[in-house]
């Protein structure tokens, strides 16, 4: 690459996805260190109870700063349950507003430079898929027994099409956590790859590197958005698998 | 939230406001269009990751197959074709709206003229 040449500096643009070990911790065999990426989950969690807590501190008629932005939080995941799963998805508010502002603030603080995006990697989405997809299996057996596997069977196609349908439909449920995880960690490799890739070529090209300079300017500000969006699909996506495990078809 | 009254008049307002919001949810017909369509973007960065898991499923289980069974090529094959397939209906369907993926259908809202085909009727 040529931006490796430039400087001196052997940057890959694929080095920030690396995971260091801060604390090497080692039990029965199992590294279980805690690194870079745990750290960055530490914080995220932290900066969120910070929010929350200092949101609803004062509990004022009339919100201040902090409160709003709690408020705004609260509202946004509380009309995004009611607009997809109605008015019995509020038990699950906890779960979806839990994992909407993990992934939220998880993302915009992938976006500080130096800082380390723990939704770049595949295991950490994968994981949260892998919850939201059992949890929401166990919660389809919960409410309908046997029945729940009449939604393996789509409703209106002949008896004949069965044996062609029932494994399309399988493949494509057991689908759901694959395209879920895959989502979230794509996009964020992707952007954050591009990022680095494009703000390589400023020092490489010199005068001339005003061009990418004001690429990657632009491309911040589409990266936050992307930041924001996954958490929101992520989001959208649990509730609408609550609503078919909640009413099936 | 930012409701801070008495407990008497809080009540009161509640149930006003949950008969405004049903009343308002009824005359607007929201509800469940929102997600997508008020959405373009969040909408776009869905499909196409679809077809990619259904396909990575399918060839999975398929090679999963093969090997458990020895025959070697063909479980891979077809469910090479059901993954295809799979990732087109979860396309489609989210396409049409009708929530996650495949095997479900929205029950109160009947879907624009498109989605009338044999998969989706009662």
């Amino acid at each position: 690459m040529a931006t490796e040449k430039h400087g001196g500096e052997q940057h890959s643009p694929l080095e920030q996805f690396e995971i260091k070990e801060l604390v090497p911790i080692e039990i029965g065999g199992n590294n279980i260190s805690f690194s870079n990426s745990a750290l960055m989950m530490v914080i995220t969690i932290t900066l969120i109870v910070l929010l929350m807590m200092l949101g609803t501190r004062k509990r004022a008629m009339i919100p201040g700063r902090w409160q709003s932005l709690a408020e705004i939080c609260y509202e946004f995941v509380a009309n995004l349950i009611r607009d997809t799963v109605g008015s019995e998805g509020r038990k699950y508010f906890p779960f979806i507003f839990s994992l909407f502002m993990f992934i939220l603030i998880g993302n915009m603080l992938g976006m500080v430079p130096y800082s380390f995006t723990f939704t770049s990697h595949i295991a950490v989405t994968f994981a949260m898929a892998m919850v939201v997809f059992t949890g929401v299996t166990i919660l389809g057996f919960a409410k309908h027994g046997i029945k729940f596997f009449t939604f393996f069977v789509p409703p209106g196609v002949p008896i004949w099409m069965w044996p062609l349908m029932i494994p399309i439909e399988i493949i494509s449920y057991l689908s759901r956590p694959v395209s879920l995880a895959m989502r979230l960690f794509a996009n964020m490799l992707a952007g954050h790859t591009l990022l680095k890739v494009f703000a390589g070529f400023v020092p490489a090209l010199g005068a001339a590197g005003v061009l990418p300079l004001a690429f990657v300017g632009a491309l911040t500000g589409l990266e936050l958005l992307i930041a924001f969006l996954q958490a929101y699909v992520f989001a959208i996506l649990t509730c609408l698998y609550i609503n078919d495990a909640l009413h099936l078809h | 939230m930012t409701e801070r009254e008495p407990p008497k008049s809080r009540d009161d307002l509640d149930k006003r406001l949950s008969q405004f919001r049903s009343e308002r949810d009824a005359v607007t017909g929201r509800d469940r269009d929102k997600d997508s369509t008020n959405n373009g973007l969040g909408f776009a960065m869905r499909i196409g990751v679809e077809v990619v898991a259904a396909l990575v499923i399918g060839v999975g289980f398929g090679l999963l197959l093969d090997s458990w069974l020895d025959t070697k090529p063909w479980f891979m094959l077809v469910f090479f074709v059901l993954g295809a397939a799979a990732g087109m209906f979860n396309v489609y369907r989210v396409v049409q709206n009708q929530g996650g993926a495949v095997g479900y259908r929205q029950h109160d809202k009947p879907g624009p003229d498109m989605s009338k085909t044999d998969l989706d009727g009662e």
